[in-house]
């Protein structure tokens, strides 16, 4: 603790224990208490207390108030708890005799202000800071302080019954794992008393009949095995395994939904999962046992895990996809389709049942395919799906949300009938649809894929949210059709969906509502990214309407559209201005109208997010070389510095530093030099020196920008600046910096680069660069850039750059001042008062 | 009762029987019929003219001069004819009254008020009157103005009618479709319009009292409540909860009805209106752009207001500033102007604005600044001003008649043209058949306000009238769709259906009917409490009834006892306060009865049970007692003295006052 605030602490102390305060801010009582625990987390003496007797007086002198405020008393839980931590300040404050009076049977258990949660929760979490010791946990449990914490595993406040059993978790584990010397059986005995009696309380909870006490013990236990791997968490197990696994089985228990998770928890603990037999049979009995949505979960989770028994994984994902063979069976006539699942894991008739009814239905089918959709985007999963059922399975629920198909079965009406126009199922499937475009396999079913997809799009009934996913979709599943060998009525198929495609799109982009139009042009930007090299797909695309309704686009009254706009519009520009065999373009803008619009939107644009897209575009533009030769290039790159640089939109000014740093690795490699300054040089190629490139940078303007971007006042750019030129003076400055002052002051532009320097170091703490002249600077002279990055310290400015920008106002000593500050308004008050 | 003169769910018309009134709800006028029809041209159309007539399979040519073909569809070359509500089922000059609930429904008042012996009133509210007077003036005008010297009649014999191809075969009543009425009788009709407002109370014969809620569907659109002081009847007729233009629909004043007649439901119950605004937009938009013209067949009041709204806010987003829209309709004016003018009926938004002052409808604006103009007809200003590529909106939207039918002409060789249907009304297949083949494109997005079943489901939920009586069509799903059981009315107890030509006996009973005790006969009254809480008061009074309400009153006094003491005449008997023998109440429980009865020296009691009680034999004295729950009777053979015990053992049981 620094001397400051060795000195302002007392008066923070007293302040804090005088009732009449007002509660003070509670974000301030947080940080007050990490402070603590800063200091005490490697300082197991006693001095803190010792040297600050303010901190007992305070705890004292708020435990002597006949009314002390929730806040503050839940503070002053939190804070002995955290004193007490070490052995040594434990003993101070038992010595004090304050420990008893707040956390043992004389502490605020019977008052009135415990039926506040956040004095329960106090208290919790100062028990919880304190035993971190023995003293401490024989002082809990000697002085009933257990009981408590049973007791408050059931506190109506979610937020004390999941710290109480946390503190329980801690406890045990600590109790265990410090109290034990020997390896622990399963005989009572050998526990030692603490765990014994939490053991004991988990056993009899579980043995009763009301879920109220059940539940807790199952959380506890789920937390427990979930953050504690050791040995001894198997022969508590063993304990109560009998016991849960009836729970499975009995029809009356009421809290099956929380099994799931505590398997869940124990297959990923080492301890459980590395078991042969038992626990592996309990898990397929819960997943035959729990009902869908309970298991669905546990199922999903268990495929993630890497030990797992192959059949267990089988059985988990088939318990997933019960419900899409349900669906794919209802709907189909019999011997159509053979289903998904050659065998059900539990009972169909509980899954026929959930999907009879509205809300079961969606709520099931939401969360099965929320389920698949993150299964499938894992890269390794361990079991093989049934890509084409599933897919069957997919597209029969997005025809019966839309109505289009008749179902085959009583049960299929009533899905059916269930599932018309539920937009959260419509927007699932479409989820896992378009992940499922990743996988391979399913080929033969894609063109009819295409009729499901179809529908959605042309239909006027789809909500803009609904067709956003079915864009994304199609768009994955487009690409995945042009990747497909092409026989020739195949080909034909494919023609005919690039048409209708194209079709539905055009009108689309027509709509009066902005979402729409926004969708429609993601959807174009990212089908021209995955297919800008197939002729077919360049060939209906330039001969629909679709490029010039684009183009219209990027003057929409609608920001987003027209940011929108300008992306799909810059990606257009690869397959119209920037191909190789650039096409006839009709009656479409040329290309220099197309940059000048754009660049237009960059300076004049209302909003930033076109104008961000703007920026992002030309960067792509230069990074894929389609802005000409390097003269070219340079014009473009300067113009655009020039009208970024003044933006107000951070973004798009870090967009333009983005761009400055492609065009420089860009440049770098046009000119022949390696993107590594160490590289050996070859010699066959006559390399030009790093003054051309020098040349090169500030014809462009490069500097200018950079080096007033380090006075931004937005952080981001600033650092990237930075980042920038650090990288620019490695290849200029290879080996060492101008660290002798003589010698900037000796060159010619020595005083104007000395400025600068100065106006660095104050600027980027003051985040102002002046804008009147840069006194004398010359940002385009070579030379005196040169001279700039050699003697400008741009680590040290680097480092005070990434200081966040609250390391001021963020120290302990301005907090304890801030507490003084708010206390002093009281005391004028009072004197306004007379 | 109900009798249902109509088939068609959306143009409604049936009589309510009700208390003593006779009400008839609504009386649309089903123009699907004209669809069978050859379009009436405004500019001589030589391919119209040129088609071949009809020739039956035998060859025989002799309807060839009534039916032309095109494109393998037959159709009558003739006046357009109408198909009307059913006139048979009932003398429709007993109706008393007939209420409108909105400007759509009204179309064949002319017919019924002009040709049944009508005398009653006819109830609606203001906008709906303009409106309606708009719609039939446009209907008129059109027909009137293309004159037909040939009526074609022949076809419609029911044994050539036979031969005929369909859908001609299977039209229905076809004896029955009459050609359009004549402004004189629209005048005449609208006459006997009485105005109203929302929520004023109605009162009919004092029998019944009838009230207009807002329907949400259109200007001045209405749903009824039909009461008496026991039995609520609503009228729910074409009805909307979208937010559009018209004041939003009062769903709270339909509570607690014991009958709700549903009708008026969207004919297109897979559509949803937003979705379809979006589809006319994008499609106009596309057309233009590609230097088309697109035509939107309508009718001169309704949807098309909304449509110019978001027109108003779509075309500079689309571009769409420099093309012109063309409003063709003999009311388009009007209809433009009255709009402006009834804010009282328009939706919070809009009558706000009347306050700012503005123009309710944006529509004003885009008159203003040249963006949207109006002729009467194609003749005349029209021809001066028409540019190309543009929007034409004009009607019939059965493409029969009206200006519509020049420009599906005139416009429908190019493919580049697309003809947009918005109106729900007709099948857009039947209406574009006489032009065949087309080029032109067609897009099909009827956009329909009105409730879908799904809000139909809520709004019963919400309401919970004791029966719904709806058309059959809304019990089913619809035959193109038999899977769809989610678009069907769906309540409990089923809702009752009916369809053309049927009578229905509305589930409720008259059980109750209010009367009216006069305060000095109330006061005269000595109630006399029998349980806690039911008192009992005998009331001699005379029944008073004019107008259907009934009051009690004191009976007149009797006549000063004549100083002679002469004896009355009979004929002069009053219900006098003479000394009144005093009620009995109670029941007689049988086994005490047959004790006392035995107590009383009668040995040989017999009791047996009857359907309505007991009969208790006195053997002996042939003597029968009949106990039932409401009379006993005891019959015994001039045994007077034994009849009197009998009586006083019974009377024994029961409580006097």
């Amino acid at each position: 603790m620094t001397r400051e605030c060795a000195a302002l602490l007392p008066g923070v102390c007293a302040a804090l224990a005088d009732p009449r305060q007002p509660g003070l801010d509670d974000t301030c009582l947080e940080k007050l208490l990490d402070w603590f625990r800063s200091l005490t987390w490697f300082d197991p003496t006693a001095e803190l207390v010792q040297d600050n007797p303010c901190l007992t007086e305070l705890i004292s002198s708020v435990l002597a108030l006949p009314e002390p405020s929730p806040s503050i008393l839940s503070f002053t839980l939190q804070l002995a708890g955290i004193l007490a931590s070490s052995e040594n300040r434990f003993q101070h404050l038992q010595q004090e005799q304050l420990l008893g009076r707040l956390f043992g049977p004389a502490g605020p258990q019977g008052s009135a202000v415990w039926e506040e949660a956040s004095v329960r929760s106090g208290w919790v979490k100062g028990v919880h800071s304190m035993v971190l010791h023995l003293p401490a946990l024989h002082f809990l449990c000697s002085e009933g302080g257990m009981d408590v914490i049973f007791a408050l595993q059931g506190d109506p406040s979610l937020f004390v019954a999941s710290a109480a059993s946390q503190l329980l978790v801690h406890v045990l584990t600590f109790s265990v794992e410090s109290e034990t010397s020997k390896p622990l059986s399963t005989k009572d005995c050998d526990w030692p008393a603490c765990a014994q009696r939490i053991i004991k309380h988990i056993e009899a909870s579980l043995q009763s009949s009301s879920a109220s006490h059940v539940e807790p013990s199952l959380k506890l236990l789920t937390s427990l095995f979930g953050s504690c791997y050791a040995a001894w968490t198997e022969v508590l197990w063993l304990n109560i395994a009998k016991q849960i696994e009836s729970f499975l089985v009995a029809e009356t228990f009421q809290a099956q939904h929380l099994l799931g998770n505590l398997l869940l928890n124990m297959a990923r603990s080492p301890v459980f999962s590395d078991t042969e037999g038992s626990f592996w049979a309990l898990v397929t009995s819960a997943l035959e046992h729990l009902t869908p949505v309970q298991a669905g979960p546990l199922a999903a989770g268990l495929l993630r895990l890497c030990k797992c028994p192959q059949d267990v994984r089988i059985q988990a994902l088939t318990v997933l996809l019960q419900p899409m063979d349900c669906i794919l069976r209802a709907a189909s006539q019999p011997l159509e389709y053979a289903g998904l699942l050659d065998e059900s894991v539990s009972d169909p008739v509980t899954v026929e049942s959930l999907l009879s009814s509205k809300t079961s239905c969606t709520g099931l089918l939401c969360q099965t395919l929320a389920h698949l959709e993150k299964l499938l985007s894992l890269k390794h999963l361990r079991v093989d799906l049934p890509c084409v059922p599933l897919l069957h399975s997919l597209m029969t629920i997005l025809q019966f949300c839309n109505g289009f198909l008749s179902p085959a079965s009583p049960l299929g009406s009533t899905i059916s009938r269930n599932l018309i126009n539920c937009f959260r199922v419509q927007k699932s499937a479409l989820d896992v649809l378009a992940a499922l475009a990743e996988k391979k396999g399913c080929d033969t079913v894609i063109r009819s894929l295409f009729d499901v997809l179809l529908p959605y799009l042309e239909s006027p009934n789809t909500s803009p949210t609904v067709l956003k996913k079915a864009f994304q979709a199609t768009s994955k599943w487009l690409v995945r059709l042009q990747e497909l060998s092409c026989s020739n009525s195949q080909c034909q198929q494919t023609e005919k969906i690039l048409e209708d495609v194209f079709l539905v799109l055009q009108k689309r982009l027509c709509s009066p509502c902005w979402e729409v139009r926004d969708s429609s042009l993601e959807f174009l930007a990212a089908v021209i990214k995955g297919l800008r090299d197939q002729d077919e797909f360049r060939q209906f695309l330039l001969s629909s309407e679709v490029p010039r309704l684009a183009e219209n686009l990027l003057e929409d009254p609608e920001s987003y559209v027209r940011a929108s706009a300008v992306t799909a519009v810059g990606h257009l520009a690869f397959i119209t201005y920037f191909a190789p065999e650039s096409p006839v373009m009709g009656n479409l803008c040329n290309k220099e109208n197309t940059v000048a619009k754009l660049q237009e939107i960059l300076s004049t644009d209302s909003e930033g997010f076109p104008r961000r897209a703007v920026i992002t575009i030309f960067t792509k533009w230069l990074r894929e070389g389609c802005t000409g030769q390097l003269e070219d290039t340079q014009q473009f790159v300067s113009a655009v510095i020039q009208t970024v640089e003044h933006d107000l939109d951070w973004e798009v000014r870090l967009g333009g530093l983005e761009m400055v740093e492609v065009f420089c690795s860009k440049t770098i490699h046009q000119l022949g030099l390696s993107e590594c300054p160490y590289a050996p040089v070859s010699s066959a190629v006559t390399s030009p020196t790093p003054q051309n490139l020098l040349q090169v940078f500030c014809r462009a303007k490069l500097f200018g920008f950079l080096f007033r971007s380090l006075c931004d006042c937005d952080k981001p750019v600033g650092q990237r600046a930075c980042d920038i030129l650090i990288g620019l003076r490695g290849r200029f400055y290879p080996v060492s910096t101008l660290e002798n002052p003589q010698e900037i002051e000796d060159s010619p532009a020595g005083h104007s680069i000395a400025w600068l320097q100065r106006t660095l170091r104050q600027g980027s703490l003051a985040q102002n660069f002046p804008t009147d002249g840069s006194n004398g600077v010359d940002f385009q002279d070579p030379e005196s850039m040169m001279l700039a990055l050699g003697a400008i310290d741009l680590l040290e400015l680097h480092d005070e750059l990434n200081k966040s920008s609250d390391h001021m106002e963020k120290s302990p000593q301005s907090l304890l001042q801030d507490i003084l500050a708010t206390a002093g308004t009281i005391e004028e008050n009072e004197v306004d008062c007379y | 009762f109900q009798y249902c003169l109509s088939g068609h769910p959306t143009l409604p018309c049936n009589v309510l029987k009700f208390k003593s009134t006779t009400i008839m709800l609504d009386c649309g006028l089903d123009m699907t019929s004209t669809l069978n029809f050859l379009p009436l041209p405004l500019v001589q159309s030589p391919r119209l003219s040129k088609l071949p007539g009809w020739v039956l399979k035998d060859g025989s040519t002799f309807l060839d001069k009534e039916l032309k073909e095109c494109s393998g569809h037959v159709f009558v070359d003739s006046v357009p004819e109408f198909c009307l509500p059913e006139t048979e089922l009932l003398d429709l000059s007993t109706v008393d009254v007939i209420l409108i609930s909105n400007y759509h429904c009204m179309m064949a008042l002319p017919y019924i008020t002009e040709y049944t012996g009508f005398t009653g009133t006819v109830y609606a509210t203001e906008p709906t009157v303009q409106i309606g007077r708009l719609l039939m003036e446009e209907l008129v005008n059109s027909i009137e103005r293309v004159p037909k010297a040939q009526s074609a009649s022949m076809w419609k014999n029911k044994e050539v009618q036979r031969l005929l191809p369909a859908p001609l075969k299977d039209a229905v009543e076809v004896s029955m479709w009459r050609k359009c009425y004549t402004m004189p009788e629209v005048n005449a009709a609208l006459s006997k319009i009485q105005l109203v407002g929302y929520s004023q109370k109605i009162e009919l014969f004092g029998a019944v009292q009838v009230t207009p809620l807002s329907s949400g569907y259109a200007l001045g659109s209405s749903n009824w409540i039909i009461q008496s002081h026991y039995e609520k009847v609503s009228y729910v007729s074409g009805s909307s909860l979208l937010t559009t233009h018209p004041q939003p629909m009062d769903q709270a004043a339909l509570k607690n009805s014991d009958v709700l007649i549903l009708t008026g439901l969207t004919q297109i119950p897979t559509a949803n209106p937003d979705g379809m605004v979006g589809e006319f937009c994008s499609n106009l938009a596309m057309t233009v752009r590609n230097g088309g013209n697109v035509l939107v067949p309508c009718y001169p009041s309704g949807v098309i207001y909304d449509l110019l709204e978001c027109l108003y806010q779509y075309i500079d987003s689309a571009g769409l500033s420099n093309v012109p829209f063309y409003f063709i309709s003999p009311v388009a004016n009007s209809s433009l102007e009255f709009s402006q003018i009834f804010a009282e009926w328009l939706c919070h938004n809009k009558q706000t604005k009347v306050y700012l002052p503005e123009p309710p409808f944006p529509h004003a604006e885009l008159i203003q600044t040249n963006k949207l103009k109006h002729y009467p007809s194609i003749h005349g200003d029209f021809s001066n001003d028409f540019k190309q590529p543009c929007v034409v909106f004009t009607g019939h939207p059965s493409l029969r008649f009206g200006d519509v039918v020049h420009f599906m002409e005139l416009w429908g060789k190019s493919s580049l043209n697309t003809v947009i249907f918005t109106e729900p009304d007709f099948s857009y297949l039947d209406a574009l058949a006489p032009y065949q083949p087309l080029a032109m494109k067609c897009v099909y997005c009827p956009i329909d306000t009105r409730l879908n079943f799904i809000q139909v489901s809520k709004l019963l939920k919400e309401v919970q009238p004791l029966h719904v009586v709806c058309p059959e069509q809304y019990t089913q799903p619809p035959p193109t769709q038999s899977h769809r059981t989610d678009l069907m009315v769906d309540c409990q107890p089923p809702a009752m259906s009916y369809r053309r030509a049927e009578v229905l006996t509305l589930p409720y009973k008259r059980r109750y009917e209010k009367i009216e005790i006069m305060p000095d006969l109330a006061d005269s009254l000595v109630p006399l409490e029998i349980k806690p809480g039911i008192s009992l008061a005998t009331v001699s009074a005379v029944l008073h009834t004019k107008d259907n309400k009934h009051v009690l009153q004191l009976p007149p006094k009797p006549p000063q006892p004549p100083a002679s003491k002469k004896r009355k005449r009979v004929s002069d008997e009053v219900p006098e306060c003479k000394s009144l023998k005093p009620l009995l109440s109670g029941s007689i429980p049988v086994d005490q009865f047959v004790q006392t009865l035995e107590k009383h020296g009668f040995s040989d009691v017999k009791v047996e049970d009857t359907a309505k009680g007991h009969i208790v034999l006195l053997q002996e004295a042939e003597t029968l007692i009949q106990l039932e729950e409401d009379s006993t009777h005891i019959i015994c053979d001039n045994d007077e003295p034994l009849r009197v015990k009998l009586r006083d053992l019974v009377l024994k049981f029961l409580q006097k006052f």
